[in-house]
């Protein structure tokens, strides 16, 4: 007990395990939000939980009620549902309706706290750089233990969301990847999509302490793309997902601690350098594809034709089965 | 009024210009990059600015504005070109490719500058007003570098316009006629990203998105056509700059890029409601006026159907019978045609309520209703009877036998007129 407690007082030790669970939280739901094209939505919901945030502090007058996560949550879904909403009157397309919906909270939260919340922690850099640098200092009790505030959270959430994705895996799996077969089934896949943006808001909310709202984003879209890269498996992806999450956390704290910088910008910078390696070797990398190109019986040139660059359908269920 | 008192103060009036200015070239530029669907590049080109801004920063060792736009519009086009790389040669998707550009553009930026912040000495130095920018730094200088800037892009606009058009409304046309598609499409990405870098200062990195699709999303509301929507759109981001620039100039402490993006966002409220032809509370009353129009036509046609099972065109209808064969309460629809003159109350007998009768103009017009779906007498069943609303054709007795009726008593210029058309029945 006391050989883990000493270990837990090590600044370092609580940051590189809080940065961990950011990103194991963030990259498992974060590989279905890739699969169903809905990347852009975490970007939106990152943003607009400050509002959720902002509200239930102006209403509760602190910063860690319950009421917080609900509210951030409340946030989250609700930039979801006006997005949806936007994009249903057919008046402006699925990614106008996002870059349309998610400023305007974000820009109103940033107002409120402009003028009411002048004073407190909520100020504006920590929404975009985090404070995990002093996620230490804030600790309780438990279980006869001093842990740092936001790794408790942390830990919470990450378990709600490995037991979302082991509990509902084959709900999930169907409707990110058949939508209409899951309708068929029975299974609601409407439904599993807004449980799954609202833990991405519940997430968001960790996340925001630790590394800020928009370095969340990192963590959700990158190692999960890095993981598509390398596998085919769903559930490979998911776990490839997971150890980028953790290896970016222990190397980013290790770099930030080096140039003495943003730990949490470096933590999300390191997620590109996975990546990067994913993108050069990966399965589906461009060397692999390069030779596969190069060798005798090569398949027709790919992308030969100009492909169009407009976004896909980011809102909407995916409609194909991945290749 | 006190708003535009603040124009006399000369800083204002920089300011309310730099806003202006920024507004315009981000409305003409957005209206591209919304009717492409390409929104949310203008999210991370505006995202990927962050480490231009510092580089530019670092590079000139001062806070001059050249080389920190310069800056920004380098990082915001390699940003472009890895969404690029990445939709083209991998299988990653668009939005997981721009969601990869822009959160590692962002992140690499946060590194950049808090070591400006811890190392160089920049913490005075204001980059912190990039991120939601701020009205008060802008200086006449950076006004004419703005300018300059805005103008070039406005120009270039202008001189490729029909190829621009081309390009964004059929790009497979634009290609069989020759034109460089690719080099179009580049050139265009690179102006966004000149729309997103001349707004950082004012608007700041992270909402500067918004002002690139609010104005054109509001404007496309009200247009049929590109010219129309590019010209509002300009002026709509016009007007989102100057209000939120002079607000925030009057109120301390109010950063000016969320006050320009919720006054644009209202503006897109506001035409997504209002807007004629496109706006919801428009369609809703068009919406309402035809059902109110179609439900007249009904109840005429019920009249004179009623008026032809009788032998009598003159026939009078008792009101709770109409409810009957109308299928819902025609109190009110009746008084409205009896105030257009097509229809007559009389008192048939007293205790028996009001009845109906067409006047000589609700007769013609029933006619002319009924004429353009024919009413041939060989058609009877098939046709005629489903000429009426079909929610009634099959049901009750009193409709199969009206119009039944109908068919058979039609004067014989009508069956003659419509001999060659098809019955309606058949295709409903």
């Amino acid at each position: 007990m006391t050989a883990l407690q000493g270990w837990l007082d090590q600044p370092g030790v609580t940051i590189v395990l809080i940065g961990a669970l950011v990103g194991i939280a963030a990259s498992l739901l974060g590989a279905f939000l890739v699969l169903r094209r809905e990347s852009m939505l975490s970007d939106a919901i990152s943003h607009s939980v400050l509002l959720g945030i902002v509200l239930a502090y102006l209403l509760t007058g602190t910063l860690d009620s319950p009421l917080h996560v609900a509210g951030a949550a409340l946030a989250g879904l609700g930039t979801v549902w006006l997005t949806d909403l936007l994009v249903r009157s057919r008046r402006v397309k699925t990614d106008a309706a996002i870059g349309l919906v998610f400023p305007a909270l974000f820009a109103l939260a940033v107002l409120l706290i402009n003028v009411y919340a002048r004073d407190v922690h909520l100020d504006t850099d920590a929404v975009l750089l985090g404070e995990i640098a002093f996620a230490w200092l804030d600790e309780v009790q438990v279980g006869g233990l001093e842990v740092a505030r936001s790794l408790v959270t942390m830990l919470v959430i990450t378990l709600v969301n490995v037991l979302f994705v082991v509990v509902l895996y084959k709900e999930l799996k169907l409707a990110t990847f058949d939508a209409q077969l899951a309708t068929a089934l029975g299974l609601r896949p409407a439904l599993v999509g807004y449980a799954l943006l609202g833990l991405v808001s519940v997430t968001a909310v960790g996340a925001f302490d630790a590394v800020g709202a928009i370095l969340f984003v990192a963590f959700v879209i990158v190692p999960p793309t890095a993981a598509y890269l390398l596998t085919d498996r769903l559930w490979r992806m998911l776990a490839i997902g997971c150890a980028i999450a953790v290896g970016s956390s222990l190397g980013g704290y290790a770099a930030a601690r080096a140039l003495d910088v943003s730990i949490g910008g470096a933590m999300a910078s390191t997620t590109g350098l996975f990546l990067l390696v994913a993108l050069l070797l990966g399965k589906h990398g461009l060397v692999v594809r390069t030779r596969r190109r190069g060798a005798p019986r090569a398949p027709a040139p790919v992308g030969s034709v100009a492909t169009p660059v407009a976004p896909g359908p980011i809102a909407e269920p995916a409609r194909e089965r991945r290749a | 009024m006190e708003l535009f008192g603040l124009l006399g103060d000369f800083t204002v009036r920089t300011v309310a210009l730099g806003a202006a200015l920024v507004g315009v070239v981000a409305g003409v530029l957005g209206s591209f990059a919304l009717l492409r669907q390409q929104s949310l590049l203008g999210d991370a080109l505006s995202h990927a600015a962050l480490p231009g801004v510092c580089l530019g920063f670092l590079l000139a060792g001062s806070r001059r504005l050249e080389p920190i736009l310069a800056g920004a519009l380098i990082t915001g086009a390699l940003a472009a070109l890895l969404v690029m790389l990445l939709t083209r040669t991998t299988r990653i998707k668009t939005d997981a490719a721009l969601g990869v550009s822009l959160s590692l553009f962002f992140a690499v930026g946060t590194v950049l500058l808090t070591y400006l912040q811890r190392h160089q000495g920049a913490a005075q130095a204001g980059l912190d007003a990039f991120l939601f920018g701020q009205a008060a730094a802008l200086v006449p200088r950076d006004l004419r570098v703005l300018g300059l800037i805005g103008a070039v892009a406005l120009l270039a606009v202008a001189l490729t316009w029909k190829e621009l058009k081309v390009t964004t409304f059929d790009a497979d046309f634009a290609r069989s006629l020759g034109r460089p598609v690719v080099a179009i499409e580049f050139g265009l990405t690179v102006m966004i990203a000149i729309a997103v870098v001349i707004g950082l200062q004012l608007v700041g990195v992270i909402l500067m998105v918004a002002l690139v699709i609010a104005p054109a999303a509001a404007a496309r509301q009200w247009a049929r056509r590109l010219e129309g929507m590019v010209l509002l759109a300009a002026l709509f981001g016009a007007v989102s700059g100057v209000t939120g620039a002079l607000v925030s100039a009057s109120v301390r402490g109010l950063a000016t890029g969320p006050l320009i993006v919720l006054v644009a966002s209202a503006l897109v409220a506001v035409s997504l409601l209002l807007a004629p032809g496109r706006g919801v509370a428009w369609q809703l009353a068009q919406a309402a006026s035809q059902r109110r129009s179609l439900r007249a036509h009904r109840l005429l046609v019920d009249l004179y159907r009623l008026g032809l099972a009788h032998d009598d065109p003159r026939y009078r209808s008792e009101q709770g019978m109409l409810d009957a064969y109308f299928g819902g309460r025609t109190a009110h629809v009746l008084r409205r045609l009896q105030r257009r003159g097509l229809v007559e109350r009389v008192e048939h007998m007293p205790e028996e309520g009001a009845h109906w009768l067409l006047t000589d103009a609700g007769l013609q017009q029933a006619r002319a209703l009924l004429e353009p779906f024919g009413t041939r007498p060989a058609d009877s069943s098939a046709g005629a009877a489903r000429a009426g609303p079909a929610s009634r054709a099959d049901s009750s007795d009193g409709g199969a036998g009206a119009g039944a009726a109908s068919s058979a008593d039609a004067p014989a210029a009508e069956a003659g007129a419509s001999g060659a058309d098809e019955p309606l029945g058949g295709g409903r």
